[in-house]
């Protein structure tokens, strides 16, 4: 069986960590740019006097699928290399995963990872 | 009379680089607004060069220059209508040659401040006013304030050296304090108020898209803006020179004017602030360029930053959307510059000895000017609301206006397919194609 890892993290942690799950043997991720908060919270903008709260910061989130086993070692693999310690370092989360399938060759499971 | 190649080929320069401003204005204005509407704000300006580029040879020239006028408020339409009557080319077809300037460059040269002008107001009414509304408020607008400002300051005029006011101390704008900046802020300041509103204005955030697309537009102004004030030289000399140095010291300080406020103020110098403060220091410069020391362009243009960076500020107190700070940066601007040259007048100025009569009459020439563009600009804009209208749908405001006025966005967005016989390519001949299918039905 297969989990999805999601990570969301400060987007400057990034290269750390993709560095560090292709260190680990992960093959592959998906990144996209998200925006939120959490504790942090948001920042204050000004233009031209005019003042805005602006609560949704830029994030980004990472996306691996991994085996079962594999799951608790890839999330501290995230939580080590995106960690600041600073409020607004993100969260790391496990979801099961029902089915996987290449497209190119059709394989399903643990195969398609 | 002879021709001075020195003299021509700085004006034709001159006029290239003040047309320029009008799409750097677009850019500065573009990347203000929200991603949803910056191609409308864009076009605005655009419009602008479409319209006013043409209406200027028809009947531009001939109203603002023309010989005949009317009571000192503006020039006979027809008499040069198209550029004819024999003042621009003689009857043998060749350019008549005035004070060693062929008068067609003249033209050229004063039809982009005439663009420039009209497109300044566009800023008041970002991301909700009908396209079509506002190209016949360009053609309107541009007869019957622009052109008749033109003629009162420069064409001999009412406002002019030669009008009433010239018994108490010859008015001084230079450049254009007035026929350009204030004429346009007060119409900015009048059509704000007329056609309302942004929906969600003062709730919802509207911060600018694109700062650097700001900052870039507000370079290509600086830059065009030599043309615009050292060409008002009239001469490839010396006074070209000095307002050439004056117009980029107020610049300069006009940005330090408007980063020390904010500073104080708001706790950070901002990127928009200082692309603020360039144009709050041409602009105050524009009426005074060949009258100041660079020393008092420096004064000058550090007030202009400062006073305008306050002033963005009263919109949001008097509940009017000028949504681009025509009113804070160009009327404002544009009343310090034409008042100031009262007191930094190295000739009749206060600060140098001079009598209060200068400052009479500059104060006058701004006052006379603000009553009569916003006079004019109220009873265009109220005449267009009553028949065209000025706002989109509420749903077209809070969509976007560019997909809904002008089908087009920014930014690329992912998906979408060619729906249109004429741009879709033949489909190739497959093998088992239904026979049916034809290219023509792709509709």
């Amino acid at each position: 069986m297969t989990k999805l890892v999601t990570g969301i993290i400060q987007p400057h942690r990034l290269d750390d960590v993709k560095s560090a799950l292709e260190a680990f043997g992960v093959r592959g991720m998906t990144v996209s740019e998200a925006s939120g908060y959490g504790r942090q919270r948001g920042h204050t903008e000004v233009y031209r006097g005019a003042e805005y709260t602006v609560d949704l910061v830029p994030k980004v989130r990472i996306e691996v699928l991994v085996a079962d086993e594999d799951a608790p070692s890839v999330t501290k693999v995230i939580v080590g290399a995106a960690q600041t310690g600073k409020i607004g370092d993100g969260k790391v989360w496990v979801v099961p995963v029902e089915d996987v399938a290449r497209v190119r060759t059709g394989e399903h499971g643990i195969d398609a990872l | 009379m002879e021709l001075d190649a020195g003299l021509t080929a700085w004006m034709l320069v001159s006029a290239s680089l003040v047309l320029l401003m009008t799409p750097g204005l677009a850019l500065f204005y573009g990347g203000m607004v929200r991603g949803k509407s910056v191609l409308n704000m864009m076009m605005m300006s655009f419009g602008a060069m479409g319209v006013v580029g043409v209406v200027y040879v028809l009947w531009g020239w001939s109203m603002s220059y023309g010989t005949q006028s009317v009571g000192g408020l503006f020039a006979n339409p027809l008499e040069q209508f198209g550029l004819g009557g024999g003042e621009v080319f003689a009857e043998d077809g060749t350019a008549v040659i005035a004070d060693g300037l062929p008068v067609i460059v003249d033209v050229g040269f004063q039809a982009t401040f005439a663009i420039i002008t009209v497109a300044l107001i566009s800023g008041a009414i970002a991301d909700r006013a009908k396209f079509g509304t506002w190209m016949v408020f360009t053609a309107l607008w541009v007869t019957l304030a622009f052109f008749p400002m033109a003629h009162m300051v420069w064409g001999g005029g009412l406002l002019s050296d030669e009008g009433p006011f010239a018994s108490i101390a010859e008015p001084v704008d230079f450049a254009g304090g007035t026929v350009v900046h204030i004429n346009a802020g007060m119409a900015a300041l009048v059509l704000a108020l007329v056609v309302g509103r942004r929906k969600g204005f003062g709730k919802e955030p509207m911060r600018p898209h694109n700062l650097p697309l700001v900052m870039l537009g507000a370079a290509l102004l600086w830059f065009g803006w030599f043309g615009f004030n050292a060409g008002s030289a009239y001469g490839a000399d010396g006074l070209a020179g000095l307002a050439w140095v004056n117009t980029s010291t107020a610049a300069s300080a006009g940005i330090l004017g408007w980063l020390i406020t904010e500073k104080i103020r708001d706790g950070h110098a901002t990127s928009l602030g200082a692309a603020s403060g360039v144009v709050a220091g041409l602009v105050a410069i524009t009426p005074a360029a060949g009258a100041l020391s660079p020393v008092g362009a420096a004064a000058l243009g550090l007030v202009a930053g400062a006073v305008s960076a306050l002033a963005v500020g009263l919109k949001y107190r008097f509940g009017y959307d000028d949504s681009l700070d025509v009113v804070g940066v160009h009327l404002v601007a544009g009343l310090v510059g034409t008042v100031l040259i009262g007191f930094l007048a190295t000739d009749g100025g206060l600060f140098y000895g001079g009598s209060v009569n200068l400052l009479v009459v500059q104060a006058l020439i701004a006052l006379v000017a603000m009553v009569l563009s916003g006079a004019v600009t109220l009873v265009i804009a109220l005449a267009l609301k009553a028949t065209m209208g000025w706002r989109v749908s509420e749903d077209a405001e809070v969509g976007g206006i560019d997909l809904a006025v002008h089908g087009e966005g920014a930014y690329e967005t992912i998906g979408g397919r060619v729906v249109d016989s004429r741009t879709s390519l033949p489909t190739a001949p497959a093998a088992p194609a239904p026979a049916t299918r034809t290219t023509t039905e792709v509709k």
